[in-house]
C-alpha cells in the first residue's frame, strides 16, 4: 500500500550492490574481510581526547552553519600548505557531515532536471544515486585497466553533451586505487576550459598516494580554481570515519548555495566532531601531519604485499598508487566478479567486493582493501591462492 | 641510519617473525638485501635481541617484579658506570637505568617470590659498598609493556563490508 507514497525517482535507484554480501559475511564469524573501505587504525588518541575534553567543558551547542571559525581557518591553511590551493575561510569553505554530505549538497546546488553529470567508473557507489536524488542524470564514463583507470581527455570529450553540467573527478580512486597525475589533470583541464563545465573533485583519499607521487589538487592548475568544487574530509587521512566531518571548498557563488541547503537541511556538523577535526589539523600543523604520514607508510607496505601476492597467484594486477585498495583482474579464472566473490566467501571465508558494485565496467575485477593487519592479509592471500589454483 | 633501515626496524618491531620474502616485498627490496641489512644491524648491535612479550599471569610460573630506586656514590673517573655494571651482572636484574631526579639508578628485578627479591636487596644489592640507599617498589599489575596492552582483546569495530 505504500508504493504510492514512495518517490518514484528514489524507488528506481537500486539498493547498493554490496548489501547482499554484507549480510552473508556478517554472519560468518571467522571470515577475513577485505571488504572494508575504512582505515583499520583507530582515530589517534590525542584527537579522541580533544573531543572528550570539549564535551566535559560543555561545548555541546550548535556551531555556526558554516562550521567552527577556527576549523575553517585551519582547513584553509591545510589546503594551501598541502595542496597549494587558496580558499577564504569566511566565504569559500563549508564544513559538512562527512564528504558524503558535501557530494550530495554540491550536486543539489548545481544540478537540476535534464542536467547530466559525468561519473568516471568504476567509482564510489554513491555518486550516481546522489545525481539522481538531485534530479539530474548520471552518465558513466568507463575507465580501463590499461589506462591505469585514469580518466582520459578523449573519453571525457566524447561524453560531454550540451546538457553536461559537471564532472565528478574521483581520484585517488575507490575502488581501483588509480590516481591522476599532473599531466593527466592538465589534459582534463584543457577540456574543462573549452567546454565550460564544473568539476566536483572528490579528494577524500588525497593524503594516501604512494611511490613519491603527491596528490595534485585539480583547483591548483592554472584557471581551474574557478571551475572546481574541492571535497575532502577527515575520515581516510586521519582515521576519523565515524566522526562524520568533511568539507567543501570552492567559489563563493556555489559554496553559498551549498550553505543554504546545509543550513536548512543539516544546520551544522556535530560540534564535538568539529573540535576533533580541529585538533587533527592543529596538531598536524605542528608536526607536519605526522599521524597521516605514519599511516600512509603502513598502508604502502601492505599495498606492496597485496600486489605481489596477487601477481604471484597469476592474476593481472595493476599497481594502485592511491587509496587503500587493490583491484586485481580475475578474468583469467573464467568467473564473473560476483561468482568469484561468492565462492571465495563461501568456500574460503574471505570477503571481497565484486568490481560490478562500482559500475558495470568493474566486471572482471574485485576490490580488496588492505586496511587490515598484515597477519590477516597474509592468511587471506594464502587462502585466495588456494582458491585460484583450485580453479585452474 | 637510512630510511630503509628505519622502516625495516619498524616492521621487525611490529612482528619479528615476518619472513624475509614478505619483508622484502613490503619494503620494495630484495630478500638478499633485507637479509644482509638484518645481519649487519645485528652485527653492529643495533638489533640486540628478538623476544616475545609474555602475559605471565596466564602461565603457571610464579613471578614477582620490583623496581628498586637506588642511591649510590659515584666513583672518581668512572661516574656511575662501574657501579651500574656491578648491579646489572646479577641475574635477577632485568634492566638498569641511570636516572635524573631523586635517585640515581632504577633497577628492575625479577624473582619467583617476594622473599627471593627481599633477599636480593638485603644481601646482594645493599651489600655493595657504593650503594647508599634503596627503595623497593613491587609491581602489582602490568597494564601495558613495550606498547602492548595486556588485557582487553583488540576489537575491530568496523562493519564487515563498507563501500
Amino acid at each position: 500500500m505504500y508504493d504510492k507514497f514512495i518517490n518514484p525517482s528514489v524507488a528506481a535507484v537500486p539498493p547498493s550492490g554490496i548489501r547482499r554480501f554484507f549480510d552473508i559475511a556478517a554472519t560468518m564469524k571467522d571470515a577475513i574481510s577485505l571488504g572494508v573501505g575504512e582505515p583499520d587504525f583507530v582515530t589517534p588518541y590525542h584527537i579522541r581526547n580533544a573531543a572528550i575534553n570539549s564535551i566535559i567543558d560543555g561545548e555541546t551547542q550548535y556551531t555556526g552553519n558554516r562550521g567552527l571559525p577556527q576549523l575553517l581557518e585551519e582547513i584553509a591553511y591545510y589546503m594551501e600548505r598541502r595542496f597549494d590551493v587558496k580558499y577564504n575561510p569566511k566565504k569559500e569553505i563549508l564544513v559538512t557531515v562527512g564528504a558524503s554530505e558535501a557530494i550530495d549538497i554540491a550536486l543539489r546546488a548545481m544540478v537540476g532536471p535534464g542536467d547530466e553529470v559525468l561519473v568516471p567508473e568504476p567509482s564510489y557507489v554513491s555518486y550516481s544515486p546522489s545525481v539522481v536524488f538531485a534530479g539530474g542524470t548520471p552518465v558513466g564514463i568507463e575507465t580501463k585497466a590499461e589506462d591505469e583507470f585514469r580518466l582520459t581527455p578523449e573519453a571525457l570529450r566524447k561524453a560531454i553533451t550540451p546538457r553536461t553540467k559537471c564532472l565528478i573527478l574521483p581520484y585517488p580512486n575507490n575502488p581501483t586505487g588509480g590516481i591522476m597525475e599532473k599531466e593527466d589533470l592538465e589534459a582534463i583541464a584543457e577540456v574543462v576550459r573549452e567546454k565550460q563545465i564544473m568539476v566536483l573533485n572528490d579528494e577524500i583519499y588525497a593524503e594516501l598516494t604512494y611511490g613519491g607521487r603527491q596528490h595534485v589538487s585539480f583547483a591548483s592548475l592554472p584557471g581551474m580554481w574557478d571551475y572546481t568544487i574541492t571535497l575532502n574530509g577527515f575520515s581516510k587521512a586521519f582515521a576519523m570515519t565515524g566522526w562524520r566531518v568533511g568539507f567543501a571548498c570552492g567559489p563563493e557563488a556555489i559554496i553559498s548555495v551549498m550553505l543554504k541547503i546545509h543550513q536548512y537541511g543539516i544546520m551544522c556538523a556535530s560540534r564535538m566532531s568539529q573540535v576533533a577535526a580541529l585538533e587533527a589539523l592543529q596538531n598536524g600543523r605542528l608536526n607536519d601531519y605526522e599521524d597521516v604520514r605514519k599511516m600512509r607508510e603502513s598502508y604502502d607496505r601492505r599495498r606492496r604485499l597485496m600486489v605481489e601476492g596477487f601477481r604471484a597467484m597469476g592474476l593481472d594486477c595493476f599497481e594502485p598508487r592511491g587509496a587503500f585498495y587493490v583491484f586485481p583482474s580475475i578474468k583469467s579464472t573464467g568467473l564473473t566478479s560476483e561468482e568469484f566473490c561468492n565462492r571465495l566467501l563461501m568456500e574460503h571465508k574471505i570477503a571481497c567486493v565484486p568490481g560490478t558494485a562500482f559500475g558495470a565496467s568493474g566486471e572482471g575485477h574485485i576490490r580488496c582493501s588492505y586496511a587490515t593487519g598484515i597477519d590477516k592479509l597474509n592468511i587471506a592471500l594464502e587462502r585466495m591462492e588456494a582458491f585460484v589454483k583450485g580453479l585452474k | 641510519m637510512t630510511k630503509f633501515e628505519m622502516e625495516l626496524i619498524d616492521l621487525l618491531r611490529e612482528d619479528c617473525r615476518l619472513p624475509l620474502e614478505k619483508l622484502a616485498v613490503m619494503l620494495g627490496s630484495t630478500t638478499e638485501v633485507v637479509a644482509e641489512t638484518i645481519d649487519r644491524l645485528e652485527e653492529e648491535r643495533v638489533i640486540l635481541h628478538y623476544a616475545p612479550t609474555i602475559n605471565w599471569d596466564k602461565t603457571d610460573r610464579e613471578r614477582v617484579e620490583a623496581m628498586i630506586q637506588v642511591n649510590v656514590t659515584p666513583q672518581r673517573d668512572k661516574g656511575f658506570d662501574e657501579v651500574a655494571g656491578r648491579i646489572y651482572r646479577f641475574e635477577e636484574v632485568k634492566s638498569v637505568y641511570l636516572m635524573s631526579g631523586g635517585y640515581d639508578l632504577l633497577v628492575l628485578v625479577e624473582g619467583r617470590n617476594l622473599k627471593e627479591l627481599a633477599l636480593f636487596v638485603s644481601s646482594k644489592l645493599s651489600a655493595l659498598e657504593q650503594v647508599t640507599g634503596t627503595q623497593t617498589c613491587f609491581v602489582l599489575k602490568r597494564y601495558k609493556e613495550d606498547g602492548i596492552v595486556f588485557e582487553g582483546e583488540k576489537t575491530d569495530n568496523r562493519l564487515v563490508i563498507v563501500p
